[in-house]
């Protein structure tokens, strides 16, 4: 067994207005000292301006190798899209 | 910083037949021929896992070890506005060593797996860092020359196939482009002084000159990695294509600079639209990365000094992650 520190995921607000974005991960003890990890491994260049860590070990993934009959509901539905109905160019922009 | 792909092994020695399920194997080739990329849960063969465990550690272990060279020289740097930059490019150096450890644990080998092989000499790393720093211009040459060199290396890596590697060179290539300019600045400072300093600068192009050829690796022909890692589009270009492209670029900045590069066979071939230039020492490459570098024993062993120095703080945040712990359960 492996003694090292748990994996967290590192996810980083840019600037105000945007969402958090996975920039990758570290190496802590605990989530204090991920946030202070995070900060000196991923916003050495003002790339943030709110920091998430959460445990690696803590996420939940789809299968890769499901990922046809995951997401194959969506496909058959072009009628979500708006570009499947025509509308008249007389009725203008809509 | 970068470091080609050494194979620990005999290339010669029987390779074991894949027990990989063929279909899979088929339709896994065929995403790496649609350049799609590949993640961390996605299906790959197993000799795909490990040539890039065995990249992408060695590359990590090449950035680790490139602090040393530089750091030597922190507390010497000419002025504070050289000492902070300086500074700044070793932290990133641990930086970028940091995203390639966390590159390579997405392939299921641990961070202490690699950390352990580096300190047992196991691993290998750029046979660059095992020549000695022995002048200022020597920090100057490092960032010009083998930053520049790393770059060219590590811009094509940003479209490699395996997800995790590819991003962490776009992290990469977005931070390096300052240490290359940083060493030339140091340069054009030092060929522009006194007799001396342009003496010194004149020294360190000819002692990094070679070695940061022989970091674009084997010749073509002699580099048994390759075909396999082109196929699976870990690799792009090839290793002589990316060295005659790094003396295209780098000859007239050493033209600008007053600096003459020591290559007596170096001319401009007009037909090929690129420079001619000398045969590489490759018997030289070869006893570095067999670990006869000048300085290969001192870096390790100032490696490992720094890891068993820097045991107390990891000790320290396990006591207080433990009793914290224990203070919410009671």
């Amino acid at each position: 067994m492996s003694r090292d520190w748990p994996l967290w995921e590192v996810f980083i607000r840019s600037k105000g207005g945007l969402s958090h974005k996975h920039v990758g991960s570290v190496h802590a003890p605990d989530a204090e000292l991920a946030v202070r990890h995070a900060r000196d491994t991923y916003t050495r260049r003002l790339e943030g301006v709110s920091i998430w860590v959460v445990r690696s070990a803590d996420i939940t993934a789809s299968d890769p190798a499901q990922a046809g009959e995951m997401f194959e509901p969506a496909e058959s539905k072009v009628y979500r899209h708006p570009t499947f109905y025509d509308i008249p160019d007389a009725v203008g922009h809509m | 910083m970068y470091t080609t792909e050494f194979a620990k092994s005999d290339p010669k020695a029987p390779v074991p037949i894949s027990k990989d399920d063929p279909a899979l194997i088929a339709a896994f080739e065929g995403r790496v021929a649609a350049d799609e990329f590949i993640e961390p849960k996605d299906w790959m063969p197993e000799a795909y896992r490990r040539t890039l465990v065995r990249q992408i550690s060695q590359h990590a272990h090449s950035e680790i070890v490139g602090m040393l060279p530089e750091g030597n020289w922190l507390t010497r740097a000419p002025s504070l506005r050289r000492k902070a930059i300086l500074l700044a490019k070793i932290q990133d150096e641990g930086g970028h060593g940091l995203y390639l450890y966390c590159a390579a644990e997405t392939l299921g080998t641990s961070r202490e797996e690699m950390i352990e092989a580096l300190h047992a000499g196991k691993a290998k790393y750029s046979t660059i860092f095992n020549y000695p720093t022995l002048t200022w211009a020597d920090i100057g040459a490092i960032g010009w020359l083998v930053d520049g060199a790393a770059i060219m290396n590590q811009v094509p890596l940003q479209r490699t196939s395996y997800g995790p590697y590819a991003r962490a060179m776009v992290r990469v290539c977005k931070e390096e482009s300052f240490h290359q300019r940083q060493g030339y600045e140091i340069m054009m400072v030092m060929a522009n002084g006194t007799a001396e300093q342009k003496a010194m600068a004149q020294d360190a192009l000819n002692r990094w000159w070679w070695p940061s050829l022989m970091m674009f690796g084997p010749p073509d022909d002699n580099s048994p990695n390759s075909a396999q890692s082109f196929r699976w589009r870990i690799k792009r270009d090839s290793n002589d294509e990316l060295r005659q492209k790094f003396v295209d670029i780098t000859v007239p900045q050493a033209e600008y600079l007053g600096l003459t590069v020591p290559d007596p066979d170096l001319r401009w071939n007009e037909a090929k639209g690129g420079y001619d230039f000398g045969a590489v020492d490759w018997e030289e490459f070869y006893a570095v990365v067999r670990g006869e570098g000048p300085v290969a024993k001192e870096r390790m062993r100032a490696r490992r000094e720094a890891w068993d120095n820097g045991a107390w703080v990891r000790e320290a945040a396990d006591a207080h992650e433990a009793k914290r712990r224990a203070r919410m359960a009671a």
